[in-house]
């Protein structure tokens, strides 16, 4: 929403500095997006007419313009635009001007032709945002005159409001006023309109019905007669500018007009084409449709309120868009004036669905103020009256529901309880009253009557904002609950914490990739295709959600290798989401699939790498029993993968190397190792316990056992059983050798372990040592086709 | 046994004193002599070794009349303790140029290391960063951490926290919808509130709570913007908490993770699901501001939907984004370098 100071002036005698009073509308809750100073720095900015316009020798997108301005001698300037023509009047910055944004206008050379000054634009001249042209002045002005003077541009003060949807009040000039005398302890005044009234004529014709009304509050119709569609008044066209409506005729600018003014929306027919005259205000008919102002077809629903003519026929979407049979035009002479109350948020819907904003839906969604309309009435007469206007007597008036406004107990001691003040009754009443909420006493309490223009408000704590806000957020106190609650991360919190403690430690950085993908990515990436679509993706690159962090993470990948940056470990912990099983899709309360993943990604090094960063995880994780079972992986390298099992059969993760056909398409041409772990599941596993075992301070012996096995015995198995062999004598048990070849079996391989024994309260003699080695032997030679190697 | 040591005959202590005298003198000579450690250990063996001339004459001892074996006693004493010293303090002096050649040839120049083939130590993502940090600073003033998915319910992210259907409220967030369940019931979440509703129904008060957490929203991406960011949020549900706690805890925040020299300020906002509700700014030690984020106190209805008594539970939240956060502190000028992956860019964090 955009003020002029001058224009909130007309209601309460604002004062001071710009800058000051913008600060004050923020602390009010109406931030100033932009503070425009307007009429400073025309300076030397004079009318100029147009000679005439010649090409420039040597440069087609200027061109010489001559001017007079005002001495009579033509003078050059060169210019870009080439909207003007001979006799035109235009602004002329001369010589020595200092533009509003501070550049300085001197003579120079273009291109080998003198020029003697600028033809300035709308927004060169800080009066608007149109830069397509030079502002081609209205014709009648003196040549040679100062355009402040020629204009009558005065200096004024552009506030841009931020107004947020509980402040319908502040989407008025009238509104934003009254906030900001009620702060400034101005008195704020809302005129009365002078109109004369002519007796009702027409307007005893005019029936009003509302057939709706939960959606229609209030429809109120009035006549003006006279009236000669022509320009509006100056004032009325520059403030309309300056707030960003573009000025049409003198009805539509009055229309507008008002509706800035007052906040309320306000739709003039031509009382010629409305049959009845009258309006019927009822729910859309399913597959009914209007064309609205724009020319567009509109396809209804049952959702939406339209207002027809007494004939049933459609005549606008209220409170949204009027429709094209009932505009008026420049052979209007008698206005049927609509102003009503519809509820907010069946107007949010509509517009919403038809995807139609308006000035006046963006009012009526917040919600206008029922009581308005009198006034907004005369207003309007009294702003069309120079154009020949005269308001019938009388109004046709129908009531629909509208929002209850029984007074709302607002207790002192809860407000201060909540805000932490200590004002007392009637000091909350005098915060209240300039703005409308209307206090009366109830004891140590106040009974809050709500006005009209708050629609937002309803409750005891919605008169608690507003008398803190009246009061001011930074006079209120700063102080911190005492704290007696022990602060602490989770046991999973810390995990997650040290597991990424330990990924950076190992030399892996954390990545955080887009966590969508684009259709198709799931299959290229041999993932199953049970991702979760994005209703409305911003694109479609970015329209599902991840089922694993293997694309990002390779995709990561792809993007620096193409920057030339190979060797890259990278790792991500972030949620990946699955549609899941059948039995529970369809029920809104069950939400998808959602899990917390690991997913680490070793560029230019292999499935073992990737194998140690997943021993590295389980131990800094205290992960109990989870086998690595060798098979295939969709997304893996087939020959080169594992899948990561917890007791039971549970998956919770994968591990190996990512699919050399999937790196090829990725133009990545190294091994990239992989390891994809899902946390929550991981999480759901008895997790180690860890129980001190006492260390020995007695000499340990090393044993070495090799022996040749067959593959497709995992070597995880076998070392499974010698640690069940070795008992509690096991110090440490370490694969120190895999060898396949000369000397070795076919489908066999060698594989050899050094284990560490001790006792904690003796030296173990050679025979126990020996003891155990047989055991170990034994057990590994009767438990898998395996021999020991000599 | 050498041919200058008699060997037979009555001993006779002027001989014996002047052979001690002859082997010390030569005992000198071949210690002196010694070039190596090893070499040395030869010597010692021969001339204090049991078979040794002065060990033989210590066998000798025996012969002699007890004065005179007591006085060549001390003779031969004294002359093995002279040559002991001469050993030690040739051992030094070769174990000490045995050293300083072991040095010389294991020198090394350290400023010529080549780097590691895989970097020795990794980088944790500068939100994660700065998000572990600000977690930290609420641990510090007793707060725990609470946490809930992206993939949320319309209700727990609008409904719950007061936005009514087709609020314009709703306007201000915009939303991703996914294809699950009945259209529009479940979405990515906007913001990290709905796990207030996941706090706050999950037991009873008090909540000293902060939520980190990833949010979405339909910006299409540039500078300032991105379609997936990060927000954290604090709330603070007890019996007597009032809007000045609200802003002297935003203040201890500040002031606790920013630095003492900066500032925070409140202004009038909207939020459904606070009220009154405030802007959140920081003022940084040059006098600018920073628009951080939102807050207030919890809205009766969300209480109410949670099961809450709001007349006898009350409290605050306030909540930002951490991504602009962490870029502002390194410099980062465009939010979109966070989420490229390049890892000249992680790993200068």
């Amino acid at each position: 929403m955009k003020v002029l100071l001058s224009w909130l002036r007309d209601f309460a005698p604002i004062d001071g500095d710009p800058v000051a009073l913008g600060e004050q509308l923020s602390d009010l809750g109406m931030p100033v997006e932009q503070l425009d100073r307007l009429g400073e720095g025309l300076d030397g900015i004079v009318v100029a007419r147009v000679l005439a316009t010649r090409p420039h020798p040597d440069a087609d997108r200027v061109h010489l313009v001559d001017v007079d301005a005002g001495g009579g001698e033509a003078l050059q300037i060169v210019c870009g635009a080439f909207n003007m023509g001979p006799g035109d009047l235009v602004p002329l910055a001369t010589v020595g001007t200092v533009m509003p944004d501070g550049l300085e206008i001197g003579r120079q050379k273009m291109r080998g032709e003198w020029s003697n000054g600028m033809l300035c634009s709308p927004r060169e001249l800080g009066l608007g945002d149109d830069h397509r042209g030079i502002l081609i002045l209205p014709p009648g002005l003196t040549t040679g005159a100062p355009l402040t003077e020629a204009l009558g541009i005065e200096r004024d003060v552009l506030y841009d409001l931020e107004v947020n949807p509980n402040r319908p009040d502040a989407m008025s000039v009238a509104g934003v006023a009254r906030d900001l005398a009620a702060r400034l302890g101005l008195p704020f005044t809302l005129p009365e309109p002078a109109v004369e009234e002519l007796p009702a004529e027409r307007l005893g014709d005019v029936s009003v019905e509302i057939l709706d009304p939960d959606l229609c509050g209030r429809f109120t119709a009035r006549v003006l007669r006279g009236v000669t569609v022509g320009e509006s008044d100056p004032l009325i066209s520059r403030r309309l500018t300056l707030l960003g409506m573009r000025p049409i005729n003198s009805l539509v600018d009055v229309s507008n007009y008002v509706m800035l003014e007052l906040g309320q929306p306000n739709h003039p027919y031509d009382l010629a084409k409305v049959a009845g005259p009258g309006f019927r205000v009822r729910r859309a008919r399913p597959g009914e449709t209007i064309v609205t102002l724009d020319e567009i077809e509109r396809q209804l629903s049952e959702d939406d309120l339209l207002v027809c003519d007494a004939k049933d026929a459609p005549v606008g979407i209220a409170g949204v868009m009027g429709g094209a049979d009932t505009e008026i035009d420049a052979s209007t002479t008698d206005v049927l004036l609509e102003m009503a109350w519809f509820l907010p948020i069946a107007v949010a819907r509509t517009s919403r669905r038809l995807r139609l904003r308006s000035e006046a839906s963006a009012r009526f969604e917040k919600g206008t103020d029922p009581e308005v309309i009198e006034l907004a009435h005369a207003r309007f007469a009294e702003l069309l009256a120079s154009a020949g206007a005269r308001l019938e007597a009388g109004i046709a008036d129908e009531r629909g529901e509208l929002p209850e406004r029984r007074p709302v107990r607002v207790r002192t001691s809860r407000l201060n309880r909540l805000l932490g003040t200590e004002l007392d009754r009637d000091w909350i009443a005098d915060l209240l009253a300039p703005i409308g909420f209307t206090p009366t006493p109830a004891g140590d309490d106040l009974d809050v009557t709500i006005p009209s223009w708050r629609y937002d408000s309803s409750t005891e704590i919605d008169v608690v904002e507003e008398a803190a806000r009246m009061y001011g957020y930074e006079r209120i106190g700063r102080t911190v609950p005492p704290t007696v609650h022990i602060g602490r991360l989770t046991g999973r919190q810390q995990q997650r914490r040290r597991l990424r403690s330990l990924l950076v430690g190992r030399g892996l950085s954390e990545a955080m990739p887009m966590p969508f993908l684009a259709p198709g990515d799931l299959e290229r990436f041999g993932l199953p295709a049970n991702g979760i679509e994005i209703a409305n993706p911003l694109v479609a690159e970015e329209s599902i959600l991840r089922t694993s962090l293997l694309p990002g993470l390779v995709k990561a990948l792809a993007t620096n290798t193409a920057r030339r940056n190979t060797g890259v470990g990278l790792w991500e912990i972030g949620q990946v989401v699955r549609r899941p099983s059948e039995a529970t899709n369809g029920d809104a309360n069950v939400l998808p699939d959602e899990r917390e993943a690991l997913g680490v990604a070793l560029g230019g090094r292999d499935a073992a790498d990737a194998v140690r960063e997943w021993r590295a995880v389980a131990e800094v994780l205290d992960v109990a029993s989870v086998d690595i079972i060798n098979g295939a992986v969709p997304g893996l390298h087939p020959t080169r993968s594992a899948r990561l099992v917890g007791p039971g059969g549970s998956e919770v993760g994968a591990v190996g190397e990512v699919d050399p056909n999937v790196l090829g398409d990725h133009g990545i041409d190294e091994r990239v190792g992989w390891l994809e772990v899902d946390l929550d599941a991981l999480a759901r596993l008895p997790s180690l316990e860890r129980i001190y075992r006492p260390v020995s301070a007695y000499p340990s012996s090393d044993i070495d056992l090799a022996f040749e096995i067959e593959d497709g015995v995992p070597a995880t198995a076998v070392e499974a059983t010698l640690r069940d062999a070795a008992g509690e004598r096991l110090a440490a048990l370490r694969l120190f050798d895999v060898y396949r070849g000369a000397g070795i079996a076919e489908g066999r391989r060698s594989l050899a372990w050094s284990l560490r024994l001790d006792a904690p309260d003796h030296t173990l003699t050679d025979a126990e040592v020996a003891e155990l080695r047989r055991r170990c032997i034994e057990a590994v030679e009767s438990a898998y086709p395996a021999t020991l190697r000599g | 046994m050498t041919s200058d040591a008699p060997s037979s005959g009555p001993p006779n202590g002027g001989d014996l004193s002047r052979e001690i005298r002859r082997l010390e003198d030569d005992a000198r000579v071949r210690v002196e002599a010694a070039a190596t450690l090893d070499e040395l250990r030869g010597v010692e063996t021969e001339v204090l070794g049991r078979r040794s001339p002065l060990g033989l004459i210590r066998q000798r001892l025996g012969g002699l009349d007890p004065d005179e074996r007591r006085t060549v006693g001390k003779e031969l004493n004294a002359a093995r303790q002279a040559i002991e010293a001469l050993l030690t303090e040739r051992r030094t002096v070769l174990e000490g140029a045995q050293r300083a050649e072991r040095l010389l040839a294991e020198r090394m120049d350290l400023t010529e290391v080549l780097p590691d083939v895989h970097p020795r130590a990794g980088h944790l993502h500068l939100v994660t960063q700065a998000i572990q940090e600000l977690e930290d600073v609420f641990v510090g003033m007793g707060y725990t951490v609470a946490e809930g998915p992206e993939v949320e319910s319309d209700w727990h992210n609008f409904g719950a926290l007061n936005f009514p259907e087709h609020h314009p409220a709703r306007d201000m967030y915009d939303t991703f919808y996914v294809e699950y369940g009945p259209p529009g019931s479940t979405l990515l979440r906007t913001h990290t509130s709905p796990v207030q509703i996941r706090v706050m129904t999950a037991g009873p008060p008090p909540y000293y709570c902060v939520v980190p957490g990833r949010c979405f929203r339909t910006d299409t991406p540039d500078a300032t913007h991105m379609p997936v960011f990060h927000q954290l949020e604090a709330l603070v549900v007890d019996r007597d908490i009032t809007f000045a706690d609200l802003a002297g805890t935003i203040d201890a925040f500040t002031k606790a993770y920013f630095g003492g020299d900066f500032a925070s300020r409140l202004r009038p906002s909207y939020f459904p699901f606070t009220e009154p509700s405030a802007e959140l700014d920081i003022r940084r030690p040059d006098g600018t501001w920073l628009e951080l984020g939102g807050s207030g106190m919890v809205h009766p209805n969300v209480l109410r939907n949670c099961g809450v008594d709001p007349e006898e539970w009350q409290g605050f939240a306030f909540g930002f984004g951490v991504d602009r956060l962490a870029a502002a502190r390194y410099g980062v000028a465009d939010l979109r370098d966070l989420f490229t992956n390049d890892i000249r860019f992680l790993s200068q964090f």
